[in-house]
């Protein structure tokens, strides 16, 4: 057998109180694309955070090409052909391309060389891609391939893509992977982090699936269901959500004609907004992330206000009500993001849950406070969702992400909405959570709740939702039934505004 | 090398034991200090922390700690309420001054009729004046989005001016033969805040500064209003989720802060002062600031804080009388306290750590 480009021998990292990586062994071939599967908290982020020289194994080593690797920083690690892509990036917004892949280079060449390049570079890998565009203008999809070529120029022999599809559209994915392809033909290997299985399945030669920090096992993934490999991640049978027959009541939430300047300077205008959604139904809204999401959530939770007939629920119009009368009249909401809008961090979960709890549940007596109702409601959520955590009275922030955010669903879900609206329900939430949570979703539409769930996942809306409209720039588009969308259709009504252009390999 | 690391949870034992490691550490600095300046340091800290409460004249100064924690406790309880909020009222001490001035206004109105209804109605007016000068920083902070530090810090200057024109003007002594300052309320019954029980420095206004820590107290651990207030603080956008009037809770949290403070004052300048004069106000309002921060914006932190901080006042009087301590080194010392108390905060939400430096 040849030597692995890299082998990882029995890596150990522990954190106070948790082991991230506990005794982590497998190998690396030499231009092999290698899949990280895991839920979330298995410890695939410490584990490249080994590798890109961010975090010290506590014993344990890793071999490159044979020789002892260990990476005080992410410069030495860059310097033996490492490169990472984040999940997040680390773009200025004001300044251009080419200002922003100078800025992460030890000695960057002069702007005309390096745009020349940066334009070699995007045409060679089919990322279309101009050196003089101001990054915040760009896409979403755009800005990671500002990361990519970033890492592309540094010639790497291993490149690390933490979830590079999460932001994406499906077009863009394909552009992507092509890109990916052709890297690998090229003898680069890639370590490819993901949780989305049929990706995985379609573009991976070898994955080490990662639970509780240890390594559970390896398989090929073009041989392997992707169900084989949820359940090889989660360590039990997965339920797939059930939806139950259902037929459509009336009309429980109508948005006619809206459009919203954004309340923010870099936020999205709502630009006439249609939308109707009745009692049982569960409409998908897809989307890139910024393209009016949080808007619209903000509109329907009573954020935003807006004209009284703008926003209607079962005939009524609550345009103008804040967010404690809709909640009053059964419209209920969860935000996107759980730390500081769903959730106050440093506070209890007690007293998270009687932040949108105290109308519905009856948590206040002419405005004062019944703290041990407050309590066992937190506990019903705590031990409905099954939110893992040592009790009520800890703050949210020290819940991992996938356990806040079942709680914060769990909290509306247990009052019973005649309306529930989500945005990224299941972001950042691992399978076996995810899949919990979308059960609850489909249970209270069979219960004849109306539900809106904004998403990025398509996957996602695909399975959950009745019908589907895509939210592009400000705009939705007309809802359509999600039995018989294809893929392309699905790419098409995403709006083509952004990477739209195919890859020219 | 430290490094810091934050904890998942707020420590509950740090945030008990920030204020206690606070005051040690003062003790030894400020010991340091006054050895550096050539006095005995032990005598100087057992003269600023144990004379006042159980030396020889103890008798005298105890009522004392009364009289100066009064206004600093009800002054900083209000503070407390828009700070937990993030609204940021610095012009405590205007709003003092306006309240003083309404409240003395309303008492020399009805000079020399006695009545049994002439201080209560000075109450109302004293924190009326505070409300009303409060309410400018809040509505133009509501209607234009202005900022509120600035503009209630600016209108404290405007205060002192409104002073210094009430004390030579409107509410001059008619039989003051022409020096400036009001007639001394002290000597008119019926408008005079006196001691309820002679010698202890117990008047209305530290009664008021207890009850304020109580219904302080409810209002943030029982209510409503004050669960939106302490959101508020700790996220802004969980609060308008939540459904939090934001323009409300600005008007509330300015108001009763005003109105706190325009109280502080009528007790002020009916009991312990007397008269309204251009060098009426000491400083109190800019003081309460520290108090509410030094008892970590809780209406028990803020009753103990402003005790403390009365005690560093009058030791440190004594102090300067005493040892010839220069008030600029006692103005250093309590520096020094805010300091190590906002320093030592940190340990609340980090611990320290010492790493083994990485190698390479």
């Amino acid at each position: 057998m040849t030597t692995p480009l890299l082998s990882l021998q029995g890596l150990t990292k522990a954190y106070p109180g948790v082991v991230a990586n506990d005794n982590v062994s497998f190998d690396i071939g030499e231009g092999e694309v290698h899949a990280l599967l895991g839920e979330n908290g298995a410890g695939k982020s410490t584990l490249v955070k080994m590798i890109y020289g961010l975090v010290k194994p506590d014993s344990g080593r890793m071999l490159l090409r044979g020789q002892p690797f260990a990476p005080p920083e992410p410069r030495a690690a860059r310097a033996d052909g490492i490169a990472m892509v984040f999940q997040h990036f680390s773009l200025f917004d004001a300044l251009n391309v080419a200002e922003n892949i100078a800025l992460g280079m030890e000695d960057p060449p002069p702007m005309g060389s390096l745009a020349s390049r940066i334009r070699e570079v995007s045409e060679t890998y089919g990322l279309p891609l101009d050196p003089y565009r101001t990054v915040g203008d760009l896409s979403a999809g755009e800005r990671q391939r500002v990361e990519i070529i970033r890492c592309l120029l540094q010639d790497p022999k291993l490149l690390i893509m933490d979830e590079p599809t999460s932001v994406l559209t499906p077009q863009e994915v394909e552009i992507l992977f092509e890109t990916l392809k052709k890297l690998r033909s090229e003898g680069t290997s890639i370590l490819y982090i993901s949780h989305k299985l049929e990706e995985i399945r379609t573009l991976c030669d070898h994955a080490t699936i990662l639970r509780l920090g240890k390594n559970v096992g390896e398989c090929v993934p073009a041989e392997t269901s992707a169900r084989d490999m949820a359940e090889l991640m989660v360590g039990s049978a997965l339920q797939t959500p059930e939806r139950a027959s259902r037929a459509f009541g009336e009309v429980a939430l109508d948005i006619i004609g809206l459009s919203v300047p954004s309340p923010t300077e870099f936020g999205t205008s709502l630009r006439n907004v249609h939308l109707t959604v009745r009692k049982g139904e569960v409409l998908g809204i897809g989307g890139v992330a910024g393209n009016g999401q949080d808007e619209l959530l903000g509109v329907l939770s009573g954020e935003i206000l807006t004209e009284a007939d703008a926003v209607k629920m079962a005939g009524q119009p609550v345009g103008r009500l804040g967010p404690t009368a809709r909640r009053r009249l059964g419209l209920l909401s969860a935000p996107e993001e759980r730390l500081g809008h769903a959730a106050a961090p440093d506070m209890s979960l007690t007293e998270n849950a009687l932040l949108t709890g105290s109308v519905r549940e009856n948590l206040e007596n002419r405005g004062f406070l019944k703290w041990a109702e407050a309590r066992s409601f937190a506990e019903r959520i705590i031990e409905a969702f099954d939110v893992r955590t040592p009790g009520p009275e800890n703050a949210a922030r020290s819940l991992s992400g996938g356990n806040l955010q079942k709680f914060v669903i769990g909290r509306e879900v247990l009052q019973n909405p005649e309306v529930l609206v989500v945005n990224q329900p299941t972001w950042g939430v691992d399978a076996a959570a995810a899949a919990a949570i979308r059960q609850a979703i489909l249970d209270l539409a069979s219960k004849g709740a109306a539900v809106v769930c904004i998403s990025q996942d398509l996957d996602e809306l695909m399975e959950i939702s009745d019908s589907f409209a895509a939210l592009n720039e400000g705009r939705l588009s007309t809802p359509r039934p999600t039995a018989g969308l294809t893929v392309e259709e699905i790419g098409l009504m995403l709006g083509g505004a952004h990477g739209m252009e195919v890859a020219h390999v | 090398m430290i490094v810091l690391e934050k904890r998942p949870q707020p420590s509950q034992a740090w945030s008990y034991a920030t204020p206690v490691v606070a005051v040690l550490a003062t003790m030894v600095f400020g010991g340091l200090l006054f050895a550096a300046m050539g006095k005995d340091p032990v005598e100087a800290i057992r003269t600023i922390f144990w004379e006042p409460l159980f030396g020889e004249f103890a008798f005298y100064y105890r009522p004392q700690l009364l009289v100066k924690g009064a206004p600093l406790v009800l002054i900083a309880i209000g503070l407390s309420l828009g700070f937990r909020a993030g609204i940021w009222n610095i012009g405590a001490e205007g709003q003092y001054i306006v309240g003083a001035i309404c409240g003395a206004g309303v008492g020399l109105a009805f000079y020399p009729h006695e009545a049994w209804f002439i201080f209560p109605l000075m109450v109302i007016a004293g924190a009326f004046g505070g409300w009303i000068w409060a309410m400018i920083p809040a509505v133009l902070k509501v209607r234009f989005g202005t900022n509120e530090i600035l503009v209630s810090l600016m209108l404290v200057y405007v205060a002192e001016q409104l002073l210094a024109s009430m004390s030579l003007g409107l509410l001059k002594n008619p039989e003051g033969f022409g020096f400036p300052g009001s007639r001394n309320l002290q000597s008119y019954d019926s408008a005079h805040n006196a001691e309820l029980i002679t010698g202890t420095g117990m008047h209305w206004g530290v009664v008021a500064a207890f009850v304020a820590v109580i219904f302080s107290y409810v209002l943030l651990k029982r209510h409503m209003l004050g669960f939106h207030i302490r959101l508020t603080g700790e996220a802004p956008r969980a609060a308008r989720f939540a459904g939090v009037n934001p323009a409300r809770l600005i008007l509330f949290c300015l108001g009763t802060s005003g109105a706190l403070a325009g109280l502080a004052g009528l007790f002020e300048v009916s009991g312990p002062s007397g008269v309204v004069s251009i060098d009426f106000n000491v400083g109190y309002g800019f003081t309460a600031i520290i108090v509410a921060f030094l008892g970590r914006l809780h209406p028990v932190g803020i009753l103990l804080a402003g005790g403390l901080m009365a005690l560093t006042y009058i030791g440190g009087e004594i102090a300067q009388s005493q040892l010839g301590l220069p008030a600029a080194a006692i103005q250093v010392f309590q520096g020094m306290l805010l300091f190590f108390l906002l320093a030592l905060d940190l340990l609340t939400n980090y611990r320290i750590r010492a790493a083994r430096k990485e190698v390479a």
